[in-house]
């Protein structure tokens, strides 16, 4: 709450500063705009600027780093006696963390005072009680170590939260102050502006950047780990997947690679073609009248969410492909034992993708100049020969480029091959078959009761990482091979 | 001038080959060709001129139907090939447009190479019954086009990466790779120097000997040189329509004079 308050008055003191730049500028001028360097306006965003962006700035990264900071010194703290067998220091450290926002909760619900929680003893043994008074639950009695760091917690805590506001504060006025006091009718206010504005797109971009980074990082440290606790051998070439809670696990990646890329790729069977046709017809065929509802028709797939897709192949596709394939179906066979398979999963998955390969595609198709198909035309050959052999030899590259898009979706997809592929992992060439692929064994080596220190967790990530570098492959390939594409017509 | 000399050559025009009578050609709610009437004679060259927008390739365009590909363009009137209605439903503009040819203003090479471009008419239709047979077919077609010596080493080459006046010409030798009864060619030479001008300027006389060509071209010598008959757009209408030596020495109206002579444009 303070935080929220701390940024309200920085806003606030900006917007007095736009507006006392503004005015400063005009009487340095005497009234007459044209007397100005800049508009009046850049005058006041300049001052409004100067408030606002090195209070943020440092407000932003003091939120980030002092946790760090606090945790690590509070951790140095707790001695290594201090810390039972079976645990380990981050889980105290989580113990440390409760108790101290349970005190902090108290005292704010007016269940003690702060001198009270301040002074609180370990050895009076009613500080779990109190707590659950006001409704923190603590699994066990508190140890003088873990209070004694949680206090300190709270002391470093509460110091770190009065210096930040003390600085944000400061820095915020005299960044008003200056700008203020440099605000004058040469000041060149509109090229300082445009730089502040280059500064903020460019901090956006960088954050996105950092963003990307950042999750790579914490998926490669926790992979890193893994790899600490399974062999690396077994992951990438072993050939069973067979996690196993008690330990002595196989964790193959192959046969879950397997799965995702058979389904994937029976998506991309039902996908690509009636994708690609149907923006054949959209951007050849079709007249203005069909193409302005069909093509919104078309994209309306795209906004379902993939949970409805699941429920779809689980009670629709999955039982219809059983009343033909299964036992006692239409066709008198019995190659398929239950609704989940491979077949399942993909002809839905290829369902989700086709707006987004007619989409692309037809944006592709669009971009082939007129000409072209003038210059086929002009020599006597139909609408499909001028499709066939020259729109889509232009746009093939685009098309390929929109392919590869739509398999990097499926192989991320996660939803529909929950709730359609089913649960085995194993090397089978039959579509009837149930298989499993990465996203669904993510899913489940996570749910439930999970040890972030037992390789059976920690696989998930190591799967994660894998599958972000090949859904990562695939899009760099696939935005080359658009971008090569695109030169074509510049 | 030297060029007006070989207009008094004596025209030989054939019979029509295409007539065109009370056309009229609205883009929308532009109304781009009005009232126009024009014999183009069998083995004739006719030359189209006027100035910019004035409707030429608008005019030039119905002739195979290309208008067709346009939306809004709505075409109305009669245009009779060999006494046949080239707008009657029973016709299909594909065969037709294999019999009237078209060079685009713009030149538009396909992203292939240049063995394919112009070899694509001929398999369109199966013109060559072997390899051999479409790579004769290609050389000569490339050689009517005056660009064989520049590109017979890299046939291979995307017909996109040449230059556009290597365009152009590729653009004709794709064009009469067909071998058209009708060859509409719209500012054929806009990009060529005067080398490359008088070669395609001869491969028009060449085609004169068996098929109909319709040059449009804002070179009033080129048109003098070229043609037999010349048309004369001004804001879509056809002013004047006649034997060239004719258009050029003894202008009936006033608008032809006074573009001719280089007063409007
Ligand atoms: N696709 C189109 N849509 C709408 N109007 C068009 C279109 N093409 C041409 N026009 C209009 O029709 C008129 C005639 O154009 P056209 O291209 O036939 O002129 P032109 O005589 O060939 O000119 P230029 O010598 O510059 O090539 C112009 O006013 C032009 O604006
Ligand atoms: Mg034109």
């Amino acid at each position: 709450m303070p935080t929220l308050w701390l940024v309200v008055s920085v806003l606030v003191l900006a917007a007095i500063g736009y507006v006392l730049g503004r005015k400063r500028a005009l009487q340095s001028a005497g009234g007459d705009v044209r007397a100005l360097h800049s508009l009046p306006n850049y005058y006041g965003l300049n001052v409004a600027f100067a408030a606002l962006i090195p209070a943020l700035g440092v407000l932003l990264i003091w939120l980030l780093a002092q946790p760090m900071i606090v945790e690590n010194s509070v951790s140095g703290l707790i001695p290594d006696e201090a810390i039972p067998e079976d645990s380990t220091r981050g889980l105290v450290m989580s113990d440390v963390r409760r108790v101290a926002s349970g005190l902090d909760f108290a005292v704010e619900q007016g269940a003690m005072t702060l001198a009270e929680s301040q002074s609180l003893k370990a050895e009076a043994g009613d500080i779990r009680a109190r707590l659950g008074e006001v409704g923190v639950a603590l699994g066990a009695e508190v140890e003088a170590e873990v209070l004694d760091a949680a206090q300190r917690y709270r002391q470093m805590t509460t110091t770190g939260t009065h210096a930040m506001t003390l600085i944000v504060a400061l820095l915020a006025v005299a960044g008003l102050a200056i700008a203020y006091a440099r605000t004058h009718k040469d000041f060149r206010a509109r090229n300082v502006v445009e730089r502040g504005i280059l500064v903020l797109l460019i901090l956006a971009a960088s954050l996105a950047i950092l963003t990307t980074v950042g999750i790579v990082f914490s998926m490669l440290f926790e992979t890193m780990n893994f790899f600490g606790l399974h062999s690396w051998k077994d992951f990438f070439f072993g050939g069973t997947w067979a996690p196993n809670f008690r330990g002595d696990s196989e964790l193959s990646i192959l046969p879950l690679l397997w799965g995702t890329l058979y389904i994937s790729f029976v998506a991309l069977l039902v996908a690509v073609p009636i994708g690609l046709f149907a923006a054949i017809y959209l951007a050849e065929y079709a007249n203005k009248a069909t193409r302005s509802f069909a093509k919104p028709l078309l994209e309306i797939l795209a906004g379902i969410p993939t949970i409805v897709y699941g429920l779809f192949a689980l009670l629709t596709v999955g039982p219809m492909l059983v009343d033909f394939f299964g036992k006692g179906g239409f066709l008198g066979v019995e190659w398929m034992a239950g609704a989940t398979s491979v077949l399942t999963a993909g002809v839905v998955m290829g369902i989700m993708l086709i707006p987004f390969v007619s989409s692309l595609s037809d944006d592709i198709i669009n971009a082939v100049p007129q000409s072209m198909r003038d210059g086929s035309l002009g020599l006597g050959a139909t609408k499909s020969e001028t499709v066939r052999q020259v729109v889509l030899p232009a746009a093939l590259p685009g098309i390929v480029g929109a392919v590869l898009l739509a398999a990097s979706r499926a192989i991320g997809e996660t939803m529909i091959v929950v709730m359609g592929a089913g649960a085995i992992a194993k090397f089978a060439l039959n579509p009837l078959e149930s298989m499993t692929t990465i996203t669904t064994r993510i899913v489940s080596q996570l749910t439930g009761d999970t040890d972030f220190a037992s390789p059976e967790t920690l696989v998930a990530f190591a799967l994660g990482l894998t599958l972000f570098v090949l859904t990562l492959g695939l899009n760099i390939l696939a935005l080359y091979i658009v971008r090569k594409y695109r030169e074509q017509y510049e | 001038m030297n060029d007006m000399a070989r207009v008094e050559r004596v025209v030989d025009t054939g019979q029509a080959k295409i007539t065109a009578s009370d056309v009229q050609v609205h883009y929308g709610d532009t109304h781009a060709i009005k009232d126009v009437n024009v014999n183009i004679g069998d083995k004739t060259v006719t030359a189209f001129i006027g100035p910019s927008g004035c409707g030429k390739s608008t005019f030039l365009r119905c002739l195979n139907r290309m208008n067709d590909t346009i939306d809004v363009c709505r075409v109305k009137g009669n245009i009779l090939l060999d006494g046949e209605d080239i707008y009657d439903k029973r016709v299909d503009p594909v065969q037709l447009r294999a019999k009237v040819g078209m060079v685009f203003q713009k030149p538009n090479p396909f992203p292939k190479s240049i063995y394919d471009n112009v070899a694509y008419g001929p398999r369109i239709h199966g013109l060559a019954k072997n390899k051999a047979e479409l790579d004769e077919i290609v050389e000569k077609s490339l050689r009517r086009g005056a660009i064989w010596n520049e590109v017979k080493d890299r046939l291979d080459a995307p017909g996109t990466g040449l230059s556009g006046g290597q365009q152009q010409r590729l653009c004709i030798a794709r064009a009469v790779a067909t071998e058209p009864e009708v060859l509409l060619m719209d500012e054929p030479c806009s990009a060529l120097d005067p080398i490359a001008t008088a070669q395609v300027e001869e491969l028009i006389d060449e085609l004169r000997q068996r098929y109909s060509v319709v040059i449009v071209t804002h070179s009033m010598q080129q048109a003098a040189r070229v043609s037999q008959k010349t048309a004369f757009f001004h804001l879509g209408n056809l002013v004047e329509f006649g034997e060239t030596g004719q258009i050029f020495t003894n202008p009936q109206d006033p608008r032809t004079e006074s573009y001719i002579t280089g007063r409007i444009g």
